[in-house]
């Protein structure tokens, strides 16, 4: 062979997911051959697309959405043009030229330009604030919307609209979906399953308004609202257009390739000219289009095959069957094949309205012929390949409801294990990872993590729907060293997400422990020491006035007002306001520590003083004798508002602006014995030379000559966080309204054991900038509910304990016996 | 029914509504404190009031079926054998308990197996 012959020129139009992993494949296949150059009309290197759900969701990064960095163009020798749209193709000349004027000229051609977002024809489609569900841009505009207003509207029930509504919802927007048919999703469910779906995404909080065809979109400046053709009219800030896609054709229609609805493509995946070749979203096989990955990484393979090895290869694309997942997390749903059966057809349903399962299998002449599963999704994958394999199902067709393992019992199919899959055996749909793939890599790299495999393979990365599958695959490489990571829910009890749990205390107005347990199906009876506690503070919060509080859902520091030490003796720390004291209180703490021969006296890091070494039964009576002087429990064992910092400010320094010390005390009486996810810091400094380091609160104040900046999200701790600066205020009024507001938000929203750092992380600046800042409304209701909540909780719990010195209390033995 | 047992070594240490539901009581003991234990379903239990990790007070920890977590560490104890629940890996002697008439019998001196 002639090494130094010239290489032969390939040109991809489209950097998306089908181009790139084309020429991922042809670089397997015969690296050399090509000098390959791509054109991109997005200004990006390669990323996945169906992460953009996710990434709308605040699941994920657009970081993580990147599948080859500019390094891998780069290292393998491709030009990338990103950004730079191709405009023209001119077949005679063999040559490509692209918005900015760059003629390329190819051997091979292959397009790959995905799809375009249907635009209805309507009118007030070119005001501000509409955008379709695509790319990185549509979700940056749909991120920076919800910063900024409140209610959207999403045209169409279908995937991606649904993904995108439940996008928004968790951006904090209200959101109505418009959906043209009766059923959600109608295209991937039948009406049972897209019944369920919709009762679980209303009672999620989306408004559906079914039936809708949207008419026109209403605004002068801005988007205000659609109007339907029923008259019904939604308000709306942002309009999001997911009614479906079309192949984007527009530049092989001007080249007069042959076009259909796509591109038509033989099952060699080459144009009806022999020297251009088109993969993915644009092509048209058979008769089809496809809108999904798993197809278009099937056509990659044999693109690359035909354009590599032209000469010797015989491979041919022949379509794909398809399945269907949502990406709404909490929301298992499956569909695959022609699930609406017909007229030689027979149907195997079965439907739990209690537990919300429901599943479907059609039936004919004897073997699948499509599914619907909602609910209970694991068998998925297995009805999948019975289905693909045209598999006889009539011996067990009395089991195939209850699943792989009941027909597994029945003796009637080997009892699934992933050791039986073959090698190349595709276990990531999403993005084409194969069985040998998963475990090479485990075995080269040593991983032992369900994360790992991810990140080095990619395998179960995108939509999730394989992860069963790829832990299975970890445990049977790993054995005994496999951990499972722990499950989504808010604990081993159950399966749903602490934001579920929460919103369903609120929508089905449960009031205790017990009730939530019993309506949200926990698993066991009393639930466990890392849910009762959740439990206890989401109710505290959620009905202040009503809630009963339930000691034994507390961990001990919080029932017995004190903070357990490793002898089992307590330790007493009274509240001191904004750090100042005086001789009196000073003289009380002096007398108890003598009276009750307290061992250890500490000044805290928190500005106050801490008594330890109290043993369980004299804490009433060192709480009454504090009392007596005017000192309150300073909640430092609490998931509450611990302590206020202050320095000493313009009262005293040479430096100082504002009177901090004051303010200080003035949002430590506002804000103690307020509960919260975890606990709680404020401090207020004088000037910017922050000597009460409130720069690394959950809450911090530092004063500058014309007001107070505000800064939020800071803690100390094992992973220091230093705050991000929230606003600048400039009365006092104003500081205690937006801590208020502030510490409610966090109250509301926060997981349990989350410190404002860790939530605000998650949720963004930007979120509750939105909350707090740009909408003063929202604003005012956070304020209004927290000093609600606050009439009910400002009562000093030792005050409360001492009273009730009973022979019972919990401070009490119950017996002292002489054995 | 069960065959009540009353010998001199079973003693009267309370009634069973003096212990909260999901709450844990201590008596003081010449061989130190035991922790009573009342579950959801009004069962009894007692251990020695000692975890098997460092000694903490397995009575300040939070009941949840029939096992407590320990307030230290976060252990967490079945109250029927006293075992630690894997991975953790030890054990509270336990002290056997029985009901009658809503009074709580402890026998005294089987401290435990
Ligand atoms: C008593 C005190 C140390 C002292 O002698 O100064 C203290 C003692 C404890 N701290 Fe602290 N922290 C004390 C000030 C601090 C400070 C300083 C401050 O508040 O300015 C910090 C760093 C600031 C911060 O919280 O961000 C601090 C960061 C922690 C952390 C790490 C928090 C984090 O988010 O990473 C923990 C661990 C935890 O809470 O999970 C912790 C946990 C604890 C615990 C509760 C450990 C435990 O689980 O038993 C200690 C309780 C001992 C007791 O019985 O009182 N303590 N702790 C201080 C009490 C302040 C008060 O008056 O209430
Ligand atoms: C939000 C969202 C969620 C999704 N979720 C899933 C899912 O869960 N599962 C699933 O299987 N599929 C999902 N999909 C579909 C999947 O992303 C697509 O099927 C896939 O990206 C199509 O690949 P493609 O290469 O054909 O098109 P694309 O990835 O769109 O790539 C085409 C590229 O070509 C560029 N281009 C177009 N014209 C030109 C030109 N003239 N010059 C240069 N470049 C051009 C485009 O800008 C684009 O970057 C989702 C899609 C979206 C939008
Ligand atoms: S913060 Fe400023 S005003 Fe306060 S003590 Fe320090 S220097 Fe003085
Ligand atoms: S002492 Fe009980 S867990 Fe450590």
């Amino acid at each position: 062979m002639n090494m130094i012959h010239t290489r032969e020129k390939l040109v991809v139009i489209g950097n998306g997911m089908a181009g790139m992993r084309t020429v991922e494949e042809i670089l397997k296949r015969n690296a050399p051959r090509f000098q390959v150059t791509v054109f991109g009309a997005e200004p990006h290197v390669n990323y996945d697309r169906i992460m953009l759900s996710s990434v709308l969701a605040g699941e994920k990064e657009v970081g993580d959405t990147i599948i080859n960095s500019l390094a891998w163009y780069g290292d393998n020798g491709i030009r990338l043009f990103a950004g730079d749209p191709i405009v023209a193709i001119d077949r005679q000349a063999k040559t490509v030229t692209s918005e900015s004027g760059r003629i390329e000229s190819y051997d091979r051609l292959l397009l790959a330009t995905g799809s375009r977002p249907i635009v209805p024809p309507i009118a007030g489609l070119n005001l501000p604030g509409i955008c379709a569900f695509r790319d990185i841009a549509d979700v940056d505009q749909m991120i920076t919307a919800s910063t900024q207003h409140r209610r959207a509207v999403v045209i169409g029930g279908g995937l991606l609209g649904l993904e995108a509504a439940n996008g928004l919802m968790k951006r904090g927007m209200s959101v109505a979906v418009v959906h043209l048919m009766d059923t959600l999703m109608e295209r991937q469910l039948d009406k049972i399953a897209g019944g369920l779906l919709q009762r679980e995404l209303d009672e999620r909080g989306l408004n559906f308004f079914m039936n809708g065809q949207t008419e026109e979109i209403l605004g002068t400046d801005r988007v205000e609202g659609v109007r339907l053709a029923d008259g019904r009219e939604i308000p709306g800030d942002l309009v999001c257009m997911a009614i479906g896609i079309r192949p984007n054709v527009d530049l092989a229609k001007k080249a007069d390739l042959e076009i259909n609805r796509g591109v038509v493509v033989g099952d060699d995946m080459r144009t009806s000219d022999p020297n251009i070749f088109a993969v993915g979203e644009c092509a048209e096989h058979r008769g089809l289009t496809y809108g999904l990955v798993a197809p278009l990484y099937e056509m990659a393979k044999v693109c690359a095959d035909h354009l590599a090895l032209e000469e010797t290869a015989t491979s041919g694309y022949a379509g794909s069957i398809l399945s269907t997942k949502l990406k709404v997390t909490g929301i298992d749903l499956f569909s695959a094949g022609n699930f609406n059966g017909g007229e030689d057809c027979s149907e195997l349903t079965f439907n739990d309205t209690g537990r919300r399962v429901y599943k479907k299998v059609v039936l004919r002449d004897g073997h699948i012929e499509g599914v619907v599963l909602y609910g209970e999704v694991t068998d998925g994958g297995w009805y999948l390949d019975l289905l693909r394999k045209k598999e006889d199902v009539t011996p067990f067709k009395d089991g195939l409801l209850f699943g792989q393992a009941v027909v597994a019992a029945m003796g009637q199919v080997k009892p699934a294990s992933v050791d039986d899959l073959p090698a190349d055996y595709q276990i990531c749909g999403c993005n084409g990872v194969c069985k040998s793939t998963i475990l090479d890599t485990i075995a080269a790299k040593s991983l032992s993590t369900l994360e790992e495999v991810r990140a080095h393979t990619k395998a179960s990365a995108s939509c999730g729907s394989c992860t069963g599958l790829v832990e299975s695959l970890l445990k049977s490489a790993l054995g005994d060293g496999f951990q499972k990571a722990a499950p989504a829910g808010m604990c081993k009890c159950t399966s749903l997400s602490h934001e579920e749990v929460r919103r369903r205390i609120k929508d089905e107005r449960l009031m205790n422990i017990p009730a939530v347990m019993a309506a949200l199906g926990w698993s066991q009876a009393d639930g466990c020491s890392s849910c009762r506690p959740a439990l206890n503070f989401y109710l505290i919060c959620a009905w202040p006035g009503e809630y009963q509080d339930d000691a034994q859902s507390r961990f001990i520091n919080e029932r017995a007002a004190a903070n357990i030490q490793k002898d089992g003796t307590f330790s007493v720390i009274p509240r001191m306001w904004g750090g100042v004291t005086s001789a009196k209180e000073l003289r009380a703490i002096a007398d108890v520590v003598d009276n009750h021969g307290i061992p250890t006296v500490k000044v805290t890091g928190g500005q106050r003083i801490d008594m330890l070494g109290v043993p369980k039964d004299r804490l009433p009576a060192v709480w009454r004798d504090l009392n007596a002087a005017g000192l309150v429990s300073g909640h430092a064992y609490g998931k509450a508002l611990r302590t206020v910092k202050t320095c000493v400010g313009s009262e005293w320094c040479r430096f100082g602006t504002q009177d901090s010390t004051a303010m200080g005390i003035a949002l430590e009486k506002m804000t103690w014995g307020s509960w919260h996810p975890h606990k709680v810091k404020l401090a207020v400094s004088g000037c910017p030379r922050n000597c009460a380091e409130a720069t690394i609160k959950d809450f911090g104040v530092v004063a500058v000559e014309s007001g107070w900046e505000l800064h939020v999200g800071g803690n100390g701790g094992i992973k220091v966080r230093a705050t991000d600066f929230l606003c600048k205020v400039e009365t006092d009024a104003e500081v205690l309204e937006y801590c208020g507001a502030f510490l409610q938000l966090y109250r509301e929203e926060a997981r349990y054991l989350d410190r404002t750092a860790p939530w605000l992380e998650r949720v963004g600046l930007d979120y509750v900038k939105a909350r707090i800042v740009v909408d003063a409304e929202s604003r005012k209701a956070l304020y209004v509910r927290f000093l609600y909540s606050q009439q009910f909780f400002q009562n000093d719990p030792w005050a409360e304990n001492s009273k009730q010195e009973a022979p019972n209390s919990e401070f009490a033995l119950l017996a002292t016996v002489d054995a | 029914m069960q065959d009540i047992v009353m010998d001199r070594d079973w003693l009267d240490v309370g009634g069973v509504e003096e212990i909260p539901l999901r709450g844990t009581r201590v008596i003081a003991t010449k061989s130190g404190p035991v922790a009573v234990f009342r579950t959801t379903d009004n069962r009894i239990f007692a251990t020695r009031d000692r975890c098997p990790h460092k000694n903490g007070p397995l009575s300040q920890g939070i009941v949840h079926g029939t096992r407590v977590t320990c307030p230290l560490h976060g252990w967490t104890i079945d109250l029927a054998t006293g075992e630690a629940i894997a991975p953790d890996r030890g054990c509270v002697p336990t002290i056997p308990t029985q009901v009658v008439d809503g009074r709580i019998l402890l026998h005294v001196t089987q401290s435990g197996r």
